[in-house]
């Protein structure tokens, strides 16, 4: 396993993803002689896990029973431990191609946080590109080196501990993409210029306040940036579910409501073949939005050093 | 709109775009996004950066209370305008001109006037940026000017899919797509030419126009398979090599191991199922594009082999090593162990994902494409039935733009709906018999045919 190559089973070591059930998992760290538990009962690694191929259905001492996963980059974004805030895969998502990330990129990312992009960003440009990654904050910044290490991807990526503001991301002219997540993101596009590669690349800010992005504009614009371009994102997951409405008793004969006439018509029942169990409803399949949704993550702004 | 200024093609022959034309060959030799002039021959030349001179009377007015749109503010007329432009006066002038005969402009407030300029910078300046093209460009250009023959698939949705599927480098994935081959491309980005991609498709052959502006180099295209939709259901079944090449020793020993999949009952299931359940009222239309699709290429197929008609023997050659791909191709899928699935087309999803996950190694993410939710709802509810999938999740995305300016940002304009719909889940481990009963988010389901199953799984 690690998180830029798929592997078939489980080895000692890896990081796993125990799938519960509907939106419920959890990452677990492989390791002979270890137990993690569940709300199904225990997980015993050596025999339930290591070997075993990715995909299982392991069952618990309890009875119950979970599947285990291949970890991903958007598996471990949905699990990690958050030390910051941290985006998303939808925003993630859109990053990517509009930097035009692929593998042999050279990206620099500033700050590390939580390592939820970061994870995306290695995965994408393996096996011969790097990510420069820096985060001020020194606990942050050794703890997302660990995790590197334990998802096998260290030689993929550099981290350094420093204020990218101030000092920049440490690397001048190889860079084909930047990306800046941070307070006052202006304050850096002169050193995300000089990151840069001299024939030019693509870079990204990500702010949630409206004013930043103003600034971050402007500075855009100063440094010779163009293609300037701000985006939102918004996801909307649906849960698919069959309705039944009920049709009103307008005092006709009951034959007249049945299903005879006004189900036969309705498209929806030729696709669920479920035929009405209670007189007097109409069944049809809806994806229905969820009551509360992301209303805003944060702006993403794009440009061009060319 | 986006791309009036982009041109993507890259041949050295007169070149129309956007209501002008200009020859290509001057570009050689400057890098990628130099932005050039188009002159009067047609010839394109650096522009140069010009400094900002034209207001520099920093007249404004602050608002238009006096101003009357009596159509007389500009006094330059259609014809003057014209004559100007044959002339082959540079663009910047004749909008220095526009702006110096409007008796409104100096009453215009700043802002006003700066739209002004912008819009007429933008009819009269013929200026053209060379850019590389990628997975961005692409797929925005192709949602802009050519939304049909992509499925409207929008950008940021395929941008959504290509996380969702965590495609990288050394994957071996199978892509069915009918989106110009511009899915295929974006898959072929992505993974850099490590590791392979078997496609899919329909017809006679796969479309690859999209894929072709690419510019991939040649390498990327040895480990890109391609397997006819229509041969599926054999392979699954057992009977592929039959109705093919005579088989080698060893493919038949695979054969053999193979045909204790499916059953066949399943199968016929699935097969029946685009007929019995595709909107009727799309039909005709689609069926119409898929016949001029083939009928093009069985023109060129058909033309190719005229060629060859004397030489029998090429032609065998040819036929061959087609078959030879073909296999290699069948080979591929057989092992029944892709690392993801893409399905970007304008089939119900249904039956593609029914037959086309039997290749997809378990622990593995999938992503369906469609323009419309209903089919995907369908698709839910039977691979619910199904089992061997988890975590499904049915999810569009709204994407909005925006004008940032000093004092001026608002949302640009807001795109729902239009890009379409995702299914997206991730594959397990699946005791046939047991199937559809394996996972606790089925006891869930709302189907009645669920509870058949439920049944199924008391014994044990």
């Amino acid at each position: 396993m690690s998180f830029v190559e798929y592997g078939d089973t489980i080895k000692d070591g890896d990081t796993a993803i125990v799938f519960l059930g509907h939106e419920s998992m959890f990452p677990v760290k492989v390791q002979h002689g270890t137990v993690t538990q569940t709300k199904y009962g225990v997980i015993r690694h050596s025999t339930d896990l290591i070997g075993k191929k990715y995909g299982s259905k392991v069952t618990c001492s309890k009875g119950g029973w979970v599947f285990i996963l291949h970890p991903t980059p958007e598996l471990w974004t949905m699990n990690l431990p958050h030390r910051t805030q941290i985006l998303y895969s939808t925003d993630i998502s859109v990053i990517t191609m509009m930097l035009e990330l692929k593998p042999g990129s050279i990206v620099c990312e500033s700050g590390t946080g939580s390592g939820s992009l970061s994870h995306a960003l290695i995965r994408t440009v393996a096996p011969t590109g790097h990510l420069y990654t820096v985060e001020f904050h020194q606990q942050r910044a050794q703890k997302a080196r660990e995790e590197f290490q334990e998802h096998g991807v260290e030689h993929l990526v550099t981290v350094t501990n420093q204020d990218v503001c101030k000092n920049g991301f440490g690397v001048s002219n190889i860079a084909d993409a930047v990306f800046l997540d941070i307070p006052s993101p202006w304050e850096a596009i002169g050193h995300a210029k000089s990151a840069l590669k001299a024939e030019g690349g693509r870079i990204c800010s990500f702010s949630p306040c409206i004013e930043q992005v103003q600034r971050t504009c402007l500075a855009m614009e100063e440094y010779g940036f163009t293609e300037i371009n701000t985006l939102e994102i918004l996801l909307r997951v649906y849960n698919v579910r069959t309705i039944s409405l009920q049709i009103p008793d307008l005092g006709k004969a009951a034959e007249d409501n049945s299903s005879t006439g006004f189900d036969s018509s309705s498209p929806s029942h030729q696709a669920s073949p479920c035929a009405n169990p209670q007189q007097g409803t109409v069944q049809f399949k809806s994806g229905v939005p969820l009551r509360e949704v992301v209303g805003h993550t944060g702006y993403l702004t794009f440009a061009t050093k060319s | 709109e986006c791309f009036k200024n982009h041109s993507l093609l890259c041949y050295f022959r007169k070149i129309t775009f956007e209501k002008q034309w200009f020859y290509l060959d001057n570009a050689i030799g400057h890098i990628y996004g130099t932005t050039f002039e188009v002159t009067s021959g047609g010839n394109l030349q650096p522009k140069q950066e010009v400094e900002e001179a034209a207001t520099e009377t920093k007249e404004a007015g602050t608002d238009n209370r006096n101003i009357v749109d009596d159509g007389k503010s500009q006094k330059l007329t259609h014809d003057d305008i014209k004559a100007l432009k044959d002339k082959g006066i540079k663009g910047q002038e004749i909008v220095q001109q526009l702006i110096e005969n409007s008796t409104t402009f100096r009453d215009k407030t700043e802002f006003a006037q700066d739209k002004y300029i912008k819009k007429k910078k933008k009819k009269y300046e013929a200026v053209v940026t060379i850019v590389k093209p990628s997975t961005r460009i692409l797929s925005t250009m192709y949602y802009a000017r050519e939304p049909g023959k992509i499925n409207h698939l929008r950008y940021d949705t395929l941008a959504q899919m290509l996380t969702l599927g965590n495609i990288h480098a050394g994957n071996k994935m199978i892509v069915m797509e009918t989106c110009a081959g511009l899915v295929l491309g974006a898959v072929m980005e992505r993974m850099g030419g490590y590791g392979s991609i078997i496609q899919m498709y329909p017809g006679g052959g796969p479309v690859r126009a999209a894929t072709s502006c690419f510019g991939f180099p040649k390498a990327f295209f040895d480990n890109l398979h391609e397997f006819p939709l229509s041969k599926v259901q054999s392979l699954l079944s057992g009977t592929f090599s039959t109705e093919t090449l005579p088989a080698e020793p060893e493919e038949s020993a695979l054969l053999k191991e193979e045909s204790n999949g499916l059953s066949e009952d399943k199968q016929q299931e699935t097969e029946e199922e685009p007929a019995a359940e595709a909107p009727m009222e799309v039909n005709p239309a689609e069926e119409q594009d898929t016949m001029d699709m083939n009928a093009e290429d069985v023109e060129f197929k058909e033309n190719k082999e005229k060629e060859n008609k004397e030489n029998v023997r090429e032609k065998q050659i040819k036929q061959w090593e087609r078959r030879k791909k073909l296999q290699e191709a069948a080979a591929l899928l057989r092992e029944r162990n892709a690392d993801g699935l893409i399905v970007a087309s304008k089939f119900h999803p249904t039956p593609l994902l029914l037959s086309l996950l039997e290749f997809v190694a378990p622990s593995r993410p999938f992503v369906v494409y469609c323009q419309y939710k209903e089919p995907l709802l369908e698709c839910y509810t039977k691979l619910r039935e199904r089992g061997g999938v988890i975590n499904l999740k049915l999810s569009e995305s709204w994407l909005r733009n925006y004008q940032v300016l000093p004092d001026r940002s608002h949302p640009k304009l807001t795109m729902s709906g239009g890009g379409g719909y995702l299914l997206s889940g991730i594959t397990v481990l699946w005791e046939r018999d047991k199937a559809g009963c394996t996972n606790p988010e089925a006891l869930k389901v709302e189907e009645p045919s669920s509870k058949r199953c439920k049944l199924q799984d008391l014994p044990c």
